[in-house]
C-alpha cells in the first residue's frame, strides 16, 4: 500500500514538473509552445506584445522613421496650395488654392520645361530601357567564361563612379577640344565646338551619359534571369529544328519577359522624374533652353529662390504624372500579358 | 552551363559572333578608356595637355606630378575627404543598426501583421512627398547645416530592409528559440546569433551605404547653406571641376598656376575616385548578389 502510494506520488510530481517546465518553455518562446507556430495556436496579439515588448518597441521605431521621413513629407504637399512661408508653417500659411499651379502653367518656362522633361524622359526610356536587355542577350551568347566575366566586371564599374565625376567627364569630353567633340568635328568636317550648348544635343548627351553608367549594372538582373532559364527548353527547341536565333526569339525572350515587364512598369513610373542631380551638374545658362527640366526647376525655385509653394506645386504635378504612368502601365500590362506589379 | 549538343558553325552564326564580340569589346573600352584618359592626363606635362586634342593614352612628353603636389596643399579637398569618411562611418553605424532591426522585426514568423507593415513601408518606394516637402521637414527638424542631414534621412531604405529580411528568413527558428531558452533578449539574438549568419547580406548593405555616401552630393546641395566646412568630398570636387581653380593655385607655392588648371581637374578626379576603383574589383561580386536578390524579391 505504502509503496503504491509512493509511486503514485512520484508520477503526479513528475507530471507536475513536466507541466511547469512546459509553461516555462512557453514563456521563453514568446507565448507559444515550442514547435507550434501560428497553425497550432491562434495568434494572440495582446499576449505577443506583452511577451515581446522589445520587438514591438523596435517595430514602433522603424515605423516612426518611415512616418516622419516618408509620410509627413507626403502630407507636406499641402504646401503646393499655400503661399508657404517657413516662419508661419504649414498650418499658418495663407491658403491660395490652385494659384501656384496657375502661376506655373502661365509662367514663361512651362513650355520648355515640359518639352525637355518629356524629350529626355522618352529618349532615356527608348534607348536605355532596351539597351541592358540587348547587352545581356548578347553576353549570354558568349561562352568563353573569362571573356564574359571580364566584360561584365568592366561594364558594371561606371555605375560606381559618382555623378559629379561622370558629369565632369562629360563636360570635359564634349567641350571644344575634348575627345568626343574633336571626333564629332572630324566626322562633320567642322571646327570642334562645345556640344552641350548645341541645342537638342544636350538630350542625347544626357541619355548617353546615363547609358555609360547604367548599361552594365542594369543588365545584372536580366543576366541572372537568363541563367535560370530551363536548359531543356533549348534542347526541345533544338530538336524541333530551331537555330540559335529562333531559340533566342522563342525561348530566351519569352522566359525573361515577366522580368522585362516588371522593370518596364517601374521604369514608366519614373520616366518623367528626370533626376535633378545630373541635370544640375550638366546644365548652365548657355543651354537652359534645352536642359532645364521640371526637377531642376523645382530645385532652383525651392532651394535657391525659396519660392516653396510654387516649387512644391510643380513637384506635385510631376509626381502625379509619375503615379498615373505607373498605374497606367501596370493596368495595360496586366490586360495584355497577365504580368503586373499590383 | 555548357549545352550538351553541337551546332553547325553556320556562316551567319560566325558573323553574328564576330559582331557580338566586337560590340562587347567596344563597350568594355568605352567603360575603361575615359578613366584611363583621366589618369594619364593627370600626370601629363601640363603645357602639352592644354593643347592636346583627343584621348590621352600615355603621359604627354614627361610624367609631371605638379598637379598632385598642388592638390596636396589644397586643404579644402582633404577636409572634404575627412568629412566624407566621417559620413560614411556614421552612415554605416546608423544604417547597419536600423536595417538589422527592421530586417529582424519583419522576418519574425509569428508576427501576424508583418506583411501589412511591410506594405506600408514598401509604398514609400513608389510615392514620396518630393524634394521641397522633404527639405521643409529637414529644416523643421533643425538638421540644416548639420552632419545629421547627411546620415539620418535615407538611413533606412526599403531595398536594404527587403535584402536583410530575405536573408534572415532563411535562418532556422530553432536557433532563436535555443538562444531564448538560454535567456538571450532580442538584441542579443539579433546581433550575436542572427547577424553573424547573414554576414554576406550585411556586407552588401554596408557596401551600398558606403558607395551611396561616397558619391553623395545632393544632400549638400539641398541641406547645407552656410556651413562650407561640412562639404563632402564630391562638393569640393564639383567646385574644382566647375569653378575656377584659381583658389587652389593661390594657396600653393606654384606660380605657373593657370598652366596646371586642367591637370588639377584630372588629378582631383583621380584622388577622389581612386578608393572606389581600387576596392571595386574585390567587392563587385557582393553588389551583383545584392542586386539580384533585391530585384527578385522586390
Amino acid at each position: 500500500m505504502e509503496l503504491i502510494n509512493f509511486l503514485e506520488m512520484e508520477i503526479i510530481m513528475a507530471k507536475e514538473k513536466k507541466k511547469k517546465k512546459n509553461s516555462e518553455l512557453e514563456f521563453a518562446s514568446g507565448g507559444y509552445r515550442i514547435g507550434g507556430g501560428i497553425k497550432d495556436l491562434p495568434h494572440n496579439l495582446g499576449l505577443d506584445i506583452k511577451r515581446n515588448k522589445l520587438v514591438y518597441i523596435l517595430l514602433a521605431v522603424i515605423l516612426l522613421y518611415f512616418i516622419i521621413f516618408n509620410y509627413i513629407p507626403m502630407a507636406g504637399i499641402v504646401m503646393a496650395f499655400e503661399k508657404f512661408s517657413p516662419r508661419r508653417g504649414i498650418f499658418g500659411s495663407e491658403w491660395v488654392g490652385l494659384k501656384n499651379f496657375k502661376d506655373f502653367f502661365e509662367g514663361p518656362y512651362v513650355g520648355r520645361l515640359i518639352r525637355n522633361t518629356v524629350a529626355i524622359g522618352v529618349l532615356d526610356l527608348v534607348i536605355n530601357f532596351p539597351a541592358p536587355i540587348i547587352f545581356a542577350l548578347i553576353l549570354n551568347e558568349v561562352h568563353n567564361k573569362l571573356f564574359k566575366k571580364s566584360v561584365q566586371t568592366i561594364s558594371y564599374m561606371p555605375y560606381f563612379i559618382s555623378a559629379v565625376v561622370a558629369c565632369g567627364l562629360v563636360v570635359k569630353f564634349v567641350e571644344a577640344g575634348g575627345p568626343i567633340s574633336t571626333m564629332a568635328a572630324w566626322f562633320k568636317g567642322t571646327e570642334p565646338q562645345n556640344l552641350l550648348n548645341q541645342g537638342k544635343n544636350f538630350w542625347l548627351i544626357y541619355v548617353l551619359q546615363n547609358m555609360w553608367q547604367g548599361l552594365g549594372y542594369g543588365s545584372i538582373i536580366y543576366l541572372s534571369a537568363l541563367s535560370s532559364v530551363d536548359q531543356e527548353l533549348y534542347e526541345a527547341a533544338y530538336v524541333d529544328g530551331a537555330g540559335r536565333f529562333k531559340q533566342a526569339i522563342h525561348v530566351t525572350i519569352p522566359s525573361i519577359m515577366p522580368m522585362i515587364i516588371m522593370m518596364l512598369i517601374l521604369r514608366m513610373g519614373a520616366v518623367f522624374a528626370v533626376g535633378a542631380d545630373k541635370i544640375i551638374l550638366l546644365y548652365g545658362p548657355a543651354n537652359y533652353q534645352f536642359s532645364d527640366v521640371i526637377n531642376s526647376y523645382v530645385y532652383r525655385m525651392g532651394i535657391q529662390e525659396a519660392n516653396y509653394g510654387l516649387a512644391s506645386a510643380v513637384g506635385l504635378f510631376n509626381s502625379i504624372i509619375g503615379t498615373i504612368m505607373l498605374v497606367g502601365t501596370n493596368q495595360i500590362t496586366k490586360k495584355l500579358s497577365g504580368t503586373s506589379m499590383f | 552551363m555548357e549545352r550538351s549538343y553541337k551546332y553547325k558553325a553556320s556562316v551567319s552564326r560566325v558573323i553574328f559572333m564576330v559582331f557580338a564580340i566586337l560590340l562587347l569589346v567596344l563597350i568594355a573600352l568605352a567603360c575603361l578608356l575615359p578613366l584611363w584618359h583621366v589618369i594619364m592626363a593627370s600626370i601629363s606635362n601640363p603645357t602639352d595637355l592644354n593643347v592636346a586634342k583627343g584621348l590621352v593614352f600615355w603621359p604627354l612628353r614627361n610624367v609631371d606630378t605638379g598637379a598632385y603636389k598642388m592638390l596636396f596643399q589644397y586643404q579644402k579637398l582633404w577636409r572634404g575627404y575627412r568629412n566624407t569618411i566621417m559620413y560614411c562611418a556614421l552612415s554605416c553605424v546608423i544604417t547597419g543598426v536600423m536595417t538589422v532591426i527592421a530586417g529582424y522585426v519583419f522576418s519574425r514568423n509569428r508576427f501576424k501583421f508583418r506583411n501589412t507593415f511591410m506594405l506600408i513601408i514598401s509604398f514609400t518606394m513608389l510615392f514620396n512627398g518630393g524634394m521641397i516637402p522633404t527639405y521643409m521637414l529637414i529644416r523643421k527638424l533643425g538638421m540644416i547645416d548639420t552632419i545629421w542631414a547627411f546620415v539620418i534621412p535615407g538611413c533606412l531604405n526599403v531595398f536594404n530592409i527587403i535584402l536583410m529580411r530575405t536573408s534572415m528568413q532563411g535562418i532556422s527558428d530553432a536557433l532563436e528559440e535555443a538562444a531564448r531558452l538560454d535567456g538571450a533578449n532580442d538584441f542579443v539574438i539579433m546581433f550575436k546569433i542572427i547577424l553573424p549568419l547573414c554576414k554576406a547580406t550585411f556586407a552588401v548593405v554596408m557596401l551600398f551605404t558606403i558607395v551611396g555616401q561616397w558619391n553623395n552630393f545632393m544632400s549638400a546641395m539641398l541641406y547645407l547653406s552656410q556651413r562650407d566646412d561640412l562639404n563632402p568630398l564630391q562638393m569640393e570636387l564639383r567646385t574644382i571641376l566647375w569653378q575656377s581653380t584659381k583658389e587652389i593655385s593661390s594657396s600653393s607655392d606654384f606660380n605657373a598656376a593657370s598652366v596646371y588648371a586642367r591637370s588639377i581637374e584630372y588629378a582631383a578626379i583621380v584622388i577622389s575616385t581612386l578608393p572606389v576603383l581600387v576596392v571595386y574589383p574585390f567587392v563587385q561580386k557582393y553588389f551583383v548578389t545584392g542586386m539580384t536578390v533585391g530585384a527578385v524579391k522586390a
